[in-house]
């Protein structure tokens, strides 16, 4: 039948079928849309897909446009990377749990550090104060480091470090622990997030203006190009953009933006795309909305490839391949009814991998009331093991491909995301839209929308605002041990009277003419580490070099 | 006829945690209230909290905390606010804050915790009860 044939049929089923029956029995609202207002018709059939060109959208896996998966045999060569995102309390304490998760079969690690390790203090600093440890590992020096990877062969295990502003220390202390166990660096695989514009926008752990912090980005890069072959040099994060209240488009635009603004800021620095584009690597939010997850990764996908042919001229296959990997959103979990979290994730999870995901993290149900107890992060694990083991979903690609509901709105997220994109443009790139506070701007929108949503009870949340149970049931849940400041603190007391005052002095004044001056920042920061110099003596000497970042202050 | 002067509140973040979407959609919806409202800004010690506190003579207090470091910071802060005799505004958290810590963190001070799942028109409803009267 023809499309128009077939829209002359939907007409007639919607004046007779359909009729009789909302007539009867009408629709249960006037208007369905997807979690981020995309409209959602009742039925999708070929005519939703006029334009549809098989070669031109969809392609086969592993070749451009990529909306069906960036490897040729995706899960039927091998499984997603099961990668659960961990790291609490001590190094000693974070490595037994890296061991207990590897023991289990997860095939990655994903280092959590606490927050004055991602903002450049020591555990001993004022401002750590209650910090040390909490919502992940606490590392001052590399003595930390070696601590924290112990036992855990480094050329055989992808590690992944949610770090960012103090990326490069962090990576030089990883570089620095490989070359004591006589591990080459052309071994080393992994993934530091060293995504800092999601920083200003959405996460908060900034310590440099812009300008240096996206030198110390392409530094990293530059270094890694040359040393580090395996080593994805930045995960460029819609992650926390999402969990910050965006919409699936604006998470998708927005990543983008920075991807753009890291890309032009390495072309500047004299790197060529094809050598660093391959090492890009992505990380998105797995929520809710089924079907519009889904939709969301195949037009990332397809968007990515398309910016890296068109707007910088990549040659390089791999250059235009969307990697990335997911988590399912943390904002979704509930702290009422926890163990109803686990069927959130599931969801989440399979959307995940329905949507070609290159590797996964799936929270624990408690994770919205504590830190993640080792029960709950191992039934985290098994959710995976049971969508890749169980389902069956992970034995053919991208099951969805084609269906006339996904394939629209994959389109529409698509096309949705480049407006938004050649909006950033009009205001001037995306460092000038950030300064002037639009990224802000437009995910509080959103999130502001959402809890409107959840107040007016348009949206449903199952057990907080609908289906509500009386009495809580307490679970258990992980807590920190508090002494733990004063233990790194008595560490580092130690370390700085052991170590060489004359080396530690030398290596931090090196590193100071470095930022000074426009070299390569990575080769110093290696030499500070290797020196005992701590996280926080390299950082200061940064700070003091290239400044503090103002907030931009936007409510 | 004196109009009532409004609500004046500060939502602040202690501490490192860089979490600002709870913050900054309760500030919102207070100010959709009708209260003035003054956002801190992320990495507030408890001394520049109290100090904003006091420069901007507000009524109440709302301390945002997603990391777990809340025990220590709202210590502190109790113990300044008493000490700047800042008895009279209404002290309220927001965020992750275990259940078994509640006995402390009333101790410290802190009237209400608005955990997740709070809807903002708990909060309103609280504040607009809650709220120190005009001084006079």
């Amino acid at each position: 039948m023809s499309l128009r044939g077939l829209e002359e049929e939907k007409r007639r089923w919607e004046g007779t079928t359909l009729k009789e029956s909302t007539s009867r029995f009408p629709e249960r609202k006037g208007e369905f849309r997807t979690a981020s207002a995309i409209p959602v018709e009742r039925v999708y059939c070929p005519s939703d897909l006029p334009s549809l060109d098989y070669e031109r959208d969809l392609g086969f896996p592993g070749e451009s446009p990529f909306t069906r998966g960036i490897q040729p045999t995706m899960y039927r060569g091998r499984f997603w990377t099961m990668r659960q995102y961990a790291g609490f309390a001590s190094a000693e304490e974070s490595n037994r749990r890296y061991r207990y998760l590897l023991q289990q079969g997860q095939s990655g690690l994903s280092v959590a550090f606490d927050l004055p390790t991602q903002i450049g203090y020591d555990s001993d600093h004022p401002l750590a104060t209650g910090e040390v440890g909490k919502v992940g590992v606490a590392i001052d020096s590399l003595e930390d480091i070696e601590v924290l990877f112990a036992d855990i062969p480094l050329d055989a295990v992808s590690t992944s470090m949610t770090i960012n502003s103090t990326a490069s220390t962090l990576l030089a202390m990883y570089v620095a622990a490989a070359r004591k166990r006589s591990i080459p660096l052309h071994r080393l695989s992994g993934t530091v997030q060293n995504d800092i514009l999601k920083e200003y926008v959405a996460r908060g752990t900034y310590i440099f203006p812009p300008e240096p912090s996206m030198r110390l980005v392409t530094d990293l890069m530059a270094y890694c190009a040359e040393h580090l072959p395996n080593w994805n040099t930045i995960s460029i994060s819609g992650y926390h953009i999402r969990e910050a209240g965006s919409t699936a488009v604006q998470e998708v635009a927005f990543t983008f933006a920075n991807a753009i603004a890291y890309v032009e800021a390495a072309l500047e620095a004299g790197l060529k795309i094809d050598d660093f584009a391959p090492r890009l690597s992505f990380f998105f939010n797995a929520h809710n909305d089924f079907f519009e997850e889904i939709a969301k990764f195949r037009a990332a996908r397809r968007l990515w490839g398309k910016i890296m042919r068109e707007r910088f001229g990549a040659r390089d296959a791999r250059s235009c391949m969307l990697r990335f990997h997911t988590q399912t959103a943390g904002c979704s979990l509930t702290a009422q009814q926890p163990e109803n979290n686990i069927v959130r994730t599931a969801l989440q999870a399979l959307a995940a991998v329905m949507g070609g995901t290159q590797s996964l993290h799936t929270n624990s149900m408690d994770e919205a009331l504590a830190l993640p107890s080792e029960k709950a992060a191992r039934v985290a694990l098994r959710t995976q093991q049971i969508i890749a083991h169980e389902s069956g979903v992970a034995n053919t690609i991208d099951p969805l491909g084609g269906a006339y509901f996904v394939e629209s709105l994959t389109d529409e997220i698509e096309a949705r995301a480049r407006e938004y994109l050649d909006e950033v443009e009009k205001r001037g790139g995306t460092l000038r839209a950030l300064e002037a506070g639009f990224f802000h701007r437009e995910i509080q929108e959103s999130a502001y929308r959402y809890q409107k949503e959840v107040e007016s009870r348009e949206r449903v949340i199952v057990g907080v605002n609908s289906f509500q149970t009386e009495q809580m049931e307490p679970i258990e849940t992980l807590r920190v041990d508090p002494s733990i400041g004063q233990a790194q603190a008595a560490k580092l007391a130690a370390l700085r009277q052991r170590r060489n005052a004359g080396r530690v002095k030398e290596a931090l004044e090196r590193l100071r003419d470095v930022a000074t001056g426009s070299e390569n920042t990575m080769p110093a920061i290696i030499e500070c580490v290797e020196s005992l110099c701590t996280l926080g003596e390299i950082c200061d000497v940064l700070r003091s070099v290239f400044g503090e970042y103002k907030e931009v202050m936007i409510v | 006829m004196k109009e009532r002067r409004k609500i004046r509140v500060l939502i602040a973040k202690p501490g490192l945690d860089g979490h600002d979407r709870g913050a900054k959609v309760v500030a919102r919806a207070l100010r959709d209230a009708g209260m003035e409202v003054i956002y801190s800004g992320l990495r507030q010690t408890p001394e520049m909290i109290v100090e904003t506190a006091i420069q901007e003579d507000v009524d109440v207090i709302g301390l945002s905390i997603l990391s777990g470091a809340h025990l220590p910071l709202f210590s502190r802060l109790g113990e300044l606010t008493r000490e700047q005799g800042l008895d009279r505004v209404l002290i309220v958290a927001g965020g992750i804050i275990p259940d078994e810590d509640m006995p402390a963190v009333r101790e410290m001070g802190i009237r209400a915790v608005f955990g997740p799942g709070s809807s903002t028109t708990d909060i309103v409803d609280f504040v607009l009860s809650n709220a120190p009267q005009d001084k006079g």
